[in-house]
């Protein structure tokens, strides 16, 4: 199990590495970000100062390392824009990107497994052929015209819910979320739904595919003939059995949706670190873009390495496999 | 015999098929007593695998047991609906599959399932379950029961995967089991192990077995009686060393002769000719007659059941004379109990 972890962590302090390089890379491909940072008047003396003082004039694997070097004592730059650390600024955005990205998770989850059982238990009804055709829908429709949908029917045809922000938040755990009141999740409640639309269509069909498969095994076969309740063969069998892929693609979904919840963010005007990315595209915001992507590998990496945990849990055979 | 513990009184199982209407199981009969294990005997199709789950209520849509009466103690079960008949399985006929690689969940260990299984008809403790399933496994032959438990499937062997699962359907002590060829995936020595452990729990415990299987040498050395089945209906029965010894229908006969271990090395194997026959297009009269070497013209028209007087039938209109030659054996192996 340790030498498991210690392995995990090494894979992953290798992306981590790669990633920073092609980030990076990228990055600096994009152009001078002096141009766009100062006024297209100013003298030569000052963007000559300014180059200087950003390191901008050395070569490029000398910038590199002094921006690992940096990385590695927890400074990832200062912003251009917002003149902040770009660490806490990115941090103080995750809060609100977190709660709608959990809501939505937690929407789709909870709706999703069962559903998808229903729909996997009885392939045949017409309840179980309506949830598919649902779930077809909530994968191919684009996610922005949902949320332009969203608002025009709840915010400005009947008025129940407010069309976009936050709404007032409390400090919990250092952390400013705004699901601690009534109107908080007035707020995050259409966004939450947008963004769990498509995880849910994907939920259900990833769901509904292990049920039809597990339900046609011999051992479905052979608990029903033991005289197990169909409660019990689909709590106990089933639901264990096609855990796996619905856990990896939870893991994958939540990392996405934590990192690019960029549209919905957009449509609802919602403050989180989506919203942070693109204003720092448009700006060329150098700094807050590496350690964005950056921090995301982070993210991915870490959701991975928990996923394969849990693996461990639920099958007992991959256990044996990472042992030996 | 009237202390049959299961009797099955002209089994109808149909499938609705865009093809018509197929009887996988078309007026199947037979009975098995106490402690008395029945050898349920066919090729691949013949309705043998299909009679099992039909007295289990296991048949799936498109299927349906369309009549018949199945009597368990001299209830009829084919009327039992859903919570009814869940408290039958299990409990009251236990049945054991073929695989057991496939017949217990790869993710669940052993005591989790068992526990399952007990907790299903019987309102026990957790703790007082895996006591009852830590019995059971002993009771098969299992060491160290306790340890097996926390084990999971791919942790045990195949022929120890088919005595937990043998175990799991003895649980209840049911009247009967229904194991569908349940030592064919398994090596000779196993399979010999395990059906010396059916032999004794039929004995010991007085469960009835229904033993489907493809495999004349295993029935020949195990069951009690024979029921031979072809295109979903019994052609021939009796006590099984005697339709060993002498088979009535020529089915039989051509099953028992092309058992390799009767004939000499080297020579050509007599084979059945032809094969199976589709379902959905049966030939007229007996189904058999295409293939029969004593067809005649009779066979155009359904064969009657034929009884003779040691208490053996056979669906045929030219029956095969008794032969009063050594009775043969198949295996040098025998776990029939002495009679």
């Amino acid at each position: 199990m340790i030498g498991f972890l210690i392995q995990r962590v090494l894979q992953a302090l290798m992306v981590v590495i790669a990633m920073s390089i092609i980030v990076f890379l990228g990055v600096y491909a994009i152009g001078n970000p002096i141009d766009v940072m100062i006024d297209p008047a100013s003298d030569q003396a000052l963007r000559e100062a300014l180059i200087q003082r950003y390191g901008f004039d050395r070569p490029l694997v000398e910038q590199y390392f002094v921006f690992m070097n940096n990385m590695l004592h927890g400074d990832l730059g200062e912003s251009f824009i917002y003149r902040l650390p770009v660490l806490s600024l990115i941090l103080s955005r995750l809060p609100a990107t977190l709660e709608l990205a959990l809501t939505a998770m937690l929407i789709a989850t909870c709706l999703g497994i069962p559903l998808g059982l229903w729909a996997g238990y009885k392939p045949d009804s017409l309840s179980a052929k309506a949830i598919m055709g649902f779930s077809v829908l909530g994968f191919s429709v684009p996610s922005f015209w949902v949320g332009l949908l969203l608002i025009m029917v709840f915010a400005v045809e009947l008025g129940w819910l407010p069309s976009g922000g936050r709404g007032p938040t409390t400090e919990v755990l250092g952390m400013n979320l705004s699901i601690t009141s009534l109107e908080g999740w007035s707020h995050i409640l259409l966004p939450a739904l947008n963004l769990a639309l498509f995880k849910l269509g994907l939920l259900i069909r990833l769901t509904r595919a292990g049920t039809v498969e597990v339900m046609s095994s011999d051992y479905v076969r052979f608990a029903r003939a033991q005289g197990l309740s169909e409660g019990k063969v689909v709590g106990l069998h089933v639901l264990k059995n096609i855990s796996i892929p619905i856990v990896t693609v939870f893991g994958l979904e939540l990392g996405s949706t934590l990192a690019f919840a960029v549209v919905t963010e957009t449509v609802f005007n919602w403050p989180g670190m989506g919203k942070l990315i693109i204003d720092s595209i448009t700006v060329l915001d150098r700094p807050v873009m590496v350690a964005y992507l950056i921090l995301v590998v982070f993210l991915f990496v870490m959701i991975n390495l928990v996923v394969d945990l849990i693996y461990g849990q639920l099958d007992p055979r991959i256990r044996v496999k990472a042992a030996s | 015999m009237s202390d049959a513990v299961l009797r099955v009184n002209n089994l109808q199982t149909q499938f609705q098929t865009r093809a018509g209407v197929l009887r996988a199981v078309d007026g199947v009969s037979f009975e098995v007593a106490r402690g008395r294990i029945l050898g349920l005997v066919g090729e691949s199709g013949s309705g043998k695998s299909v009679t099992g789950y039909s007295i289990l209520g296991l048949i799936e849509a498109p299927g349906k047991v369309a009549g018949g009466e199945i009597l368990l103690n001299g209830k009829d079960i084919t009327r039992l609906k859903g919570d009814a008949m869940r408290q039958v399985r299990g409990a009251q006929i236990a049945m054991v599959f073929q695989d057991p690689m496939m017949t217990l969940n790869p993710v669940l260990k052993i005591g989790t399932q068992m526990i399952a299984a007990v907790r299903a008809h019987a309102k026990v403790s957790r703790k007082a379950a895996r006591l009852k399933a830590r019995d059971a496994l002993a009771k098969v032959g299992i060491p160290s029961p306790e340890e097996r438990l926390e084990a999971y499937p791919h942790q045990l062997s195949g022929g120890m995967r088919q005595r937990v699962a043998i175990a799991t359907a003895l649980l209840h002590s049911p009247a009967v089991i229904i194991a569908d060829e349940p030592t064919t995936a398994l090596d000779v020595s196993i399979q010999g192990q395990i059906l010396a452990e059916v032999r004794r729990l039929a004995d010991e415990t007085g469960t009835a077995f229904v033993w489907v299987t493809h495999d004349l040498a295993v029935v020949s050395s195990l069951a009690d009686d024979i029921c031979v089945m072809y295109a979903g209906r019994v052609v021939e029965s009796g006590p099984a060393a005697d339709v060993i010894a002498s088979p009535r229908h020529p089915y039989t006969a051509g099953l028992l002769a092309s058992v390799p271990a009767e004939h000499e090395p080297g020579t050509k194997l007599p084979q059945v000719p032809g094969s199976t026959p589709s379902l959905a297009n049966l030939p007229q009269g007996c189904a058999f007659a295409p293939r029969c070497a004593k067809a005649g013209p009779a066979c155009t028209t359904t064969p009657p059941v034929q009884h003779f007087e040691d208490g053996r039938t056979a669906l045929c209109h030219y029956p095969i004379e008794p032969v009063s030659c050594q009775p043969l054996s198949l295996t040098s192996t025998t776990y029939r109990s002495a009679s």
